[in-house]
């Protein structure tokens, strides 16, 4: 039996296998992240400025979504659509998966924009009120200024939570760095060092982007300002 | 066929799964309880080597994806050091050890948000270290841990379908092994999301109404 | 009060120093305590006192100095010596520091219990005379955020009585109380003096220190610098550092604290 660091091994056919699967994964995480990022502020805004049948129906839908596991969600997505009579929605597994993860991310980051929104206090909008701003001037200018600076911990943590939960593609058999880690396996038979390979992909992204994000979030910082937990 | 004779046929065969996911979350909970209060001392209060090992554990389990880790674990390391589990005790197993790096950072949270004067005055009693965070910061740093640790709870449940990955023959598996025979997708799936929906449901809410509980008079906890 | 010098002290603090961040914050302080000593230490902002007394049952580890309780030298760095300093040394906090999660009766019987291996039952009913003697018997059973300062305050020494400690120390115990609280603690510890109990206090309340202290102590700058009988240092007339220190605080809030110099 090998070695267990068999770097011919890992640099020949682990690195390549997986470099290929970081792409795909990369693929599904970044347009997920920002699309699924605006809809979740837009959603956010509705859910606290909304009229009420808007807030109410937004309220529902997000709770739903968190009430549910993604991979239920990506089931119905890629399974169930097409079980559906009459309709029949085929979707590629690429766009299921995306489509999953822009829903999901953008009901978690809705709560978290929302959070901080409802934070601001009354006494900021009744100074903008007195300035003469209309509603939308204010939410633009005063509320949302401050809110982006309460909710960045927290979506960030979301970014993070989706380039984790972006392994779920492979359950929707969307080959990305988990799906070809497995593959791999499957040819090899060697499923520690591949695994474990994978797994390293992940704590670099991840490290990464917890270190952009908080690099982000002392740029922004308010000076003088208790900073928010 | 018929969607609601479907439902109904399958549905004594997915509660019995429901059966084992609840199984898979107690387990793991507690499984990552016991390891997360002694990770969340040890990272406040042990020597320098100490938490750093225990912070390199966290990051590494909140890094790598669940998925992955139980395919590590179940394929890879388990078999390596000879460990012979049920598909179930692997799950178990890895989400245990995935909400001991979440929890103690839940707890290691609440530990910090104490005034440092609790410790100062069990020390001037005469109470030893261990004992003062026996007595005096678990009991605290427990309680205003509740609201972290019902949300660890909801998002560990809706991980535990990821674990019919590896066969196990939890709600999403049998879910899908139904659908795959019946064809009837959408329905199955569909009710199998009404099921996590009503248990996460039940232990929030069940969460909530310990809170209540072991809240302490005069004592306002809702600032955490 | 006073007992002939020559017996042996029930508690000795010699050559506190102390550094922070390379500043030395107690230079070469010492204390001694005899049977019925009430000391007082006063000085501005700064001057090292909490530190001092914070030193003394090392919550603050002293970087310089011996610490004797009666006859035994107590080696700090021992874990077991540490906690028996400890528990026969009893601390009162500026801000109370009561364990949020347990009731009055259950914050005395804690260490009764956990230090002292009192039974439960034993353990609240020693807790339930403490409390009695700071005239809290029917609060007994509420929590301190149902409790006022000076409540929460009076419970805190009620905690540190019931350990029957040899000598008490009071770190500014009422600087953290509104105005009209301050006197219902301030009267629990003048009748702790009378009945002999060994005390060392940080204050600002001169007037009460003048009153109850068998000697004060003056700090500045890390050093006692005076120390004396208070109608000594306090005299007036006298030229000391100590009256001069008075006079100022009493400018700065006459009418505040009342008279404090006829």
């Amino acid at each position: 039996m090998p070695g267990f660091l068999d770097f011919d091994f890992i640099l020949g056919r682990v690195i390549p296998y997986l470099d290929r699967g970081l792409l795909m994964s990369l693929k599904l995480i970044i347009p997920a992240t920002l699309i699924g990022g605006f809809i979740g502020i837009v959603l956010g805004v509705l859910r606290v400025f909304g009229s009420t049948a808007i807030r109410k129906s937004a309220d529902a839908f997000v709770a739903v979504i968190r009430g549910v596991p993604l991979t239920v969600q990506l089931m119905i997505l890629y399974f169930g659509l097409p079980s559906i009579p009459w309709v029949k929605i085929y979707l590629a597994p690429y766009t299921a998966a995306l489509l999953g993860f822009i829903i999901c991310t953008a009901s978690y980051q809705s709560e978290y924009v929302r959070g901080a929104l409802l934070s601001i206090q009354q006494g900021q909008i009744k100074a903008a009120q007195a300035l003469g701003m209309s509603r939308w001037q204010t939410i633009l200018f005063v509320i949302v200024p401050q809110a982006v600076r309460r909710a960045l911990p927290g979506c960030g943590n979301e970014i993070i939570y989706l380039v984790k939960y972006s392994s779920l593609a492979y359950l929707v058999t969307c080959i990305e760095l988990t799906g070809e880690a497995k593959v791999l396996v499957s040819r090899t038979f060697r499923p520690t060092e591949v695994y474990f390979a994978a797994a390293c992909y992940y704590l670099i992204i991840v490290t990464a982007a917890t270190w952009l994000l908080g690099k982000l979030e002392k740029k922004l910082e308010i000076p003088g300002a208790v900073r928010q937990k | 066929m018929n969607v609601f004779s479907a439902i109904i046929e399958a549905l004594p065969y997915i509660l019995e799964g429901t059966l084992v996911t609840i199984l898979l979350v107690v387990g793991a909970l507690s499984l990552g309880f016991c390891i997360g209060v002694p990770m969340a001392v040890g990272q406040v209060y042990a020597p320098m080597p100490i938490a750093r090992l225990i912070s390199l554990y966290v990051w590494f389990f909140r890094g790598v994806p669940v998925l992955l880790l139980l395919f590590l674990f179940y394929y890879g390391i388990f078999g390596l050091i000879g460990l012979e589990v049920s598909t179930i005790g692997a799950s178990c197993l890895v989400l245990g050890m995935t909400s001991a790096a979440y929890q103690s950072q839940i707890f290691r949270g609440a530990i910090l948000s104490l005034p440092a004067g609790q410790l100062k005055a069990g020390r001037a009693l005469g109470m030893r270290d261990g004992q003062s965070i026996i007595h005096i910061i678990l009991p605290q740093a427990l309680r205003l841990s509740i609201p972290g640790w019902s949300n660890e709870y909801s998002i560990l449940l809706k991980d535990s379908a990821m674990c019919f990955a590896l066969g196990t023959p939890e709600i999403m598996a049998r879910t899908h092994f139904v659908a795959s025979r019946t064809y009837e997708h959408l329905p199955l799936y569909i009710t199998a999301g009404l099921i996590y929906f009503a248990i996460t449901f039940a232990g929030v809410s069940m969460l909530r109404r310990l809170e209540r509980k072991v809240r302490i008079p005069g004592y306002n906890t809702s600032g955490m | 009060m006073h007992t002939p010098a020559s017996e042996t002290p029930i508690l000795r603090a010699e050559h506190f120093s102390k550094y922070l961040g390379g500043r030395k914050i107690l230079d070469d302080c010492s204390i001694c305590m005899h049977p019925g000593d009430v000391k007082v230490l006063i000085g501005p902002s700064g001057a090292g006192k909490s530190t001092f007394l914070q030193c003394i049952n090392c919550l603050l580890e002293p970087d310089e100095g011996e610490i004797w309780l009666g006859e035994k030298q107590i080696n700090v760095k021992n874990s077991k010596e540490l906690c028996y300093l400890r528990q026969h040394v009893g601390m009162i906090f500026q801000d109370f520091n009561l364990f949020d999660h347990l009731c009055a009766q259950d914050n005395v019987a804690l260490a009764l219990r956990k230090v002292r291996g009192m039974s439960k039952q034993d353990a609240l009913k020693r807790a339930k005379e403490e409390l009695a003697r700071v005239g809290l018997a029917d609060r007994a059973s509420l929590f301190p955020a149902q409790l006022s300062g000076g409540q929460k305050q009076r419970v805190a020494i009620a905690r540190a009585l019931a350990m029957d400690p040899t000598v008490l120390l009071l770190d500014e115990p009422t600087s953290a109380l509104d105005p009209e609280l301050v006197g219902e603690v301030l009267t629990v510890i003048r009748d702790l003096a009378s009945h002999g109990m060994p005390m060392i206090m940080v204050t600002h309340q001169m007037e009460f220190a003048r009153a109850v202290a068998t000697e004060i102590l003056f700090m500045e700058q890390g050093q006692v610098i005076e120390h004396g009988a208070p109608d000594d240092l306090l005299a007036p007339g006298t030229i000391s550092r100590t009256q001069d220190f008075c006079t100022r605080l009493c400018d700065l809030c006459s009418g505040d604290t009342g008279r404090i110099e006829e």
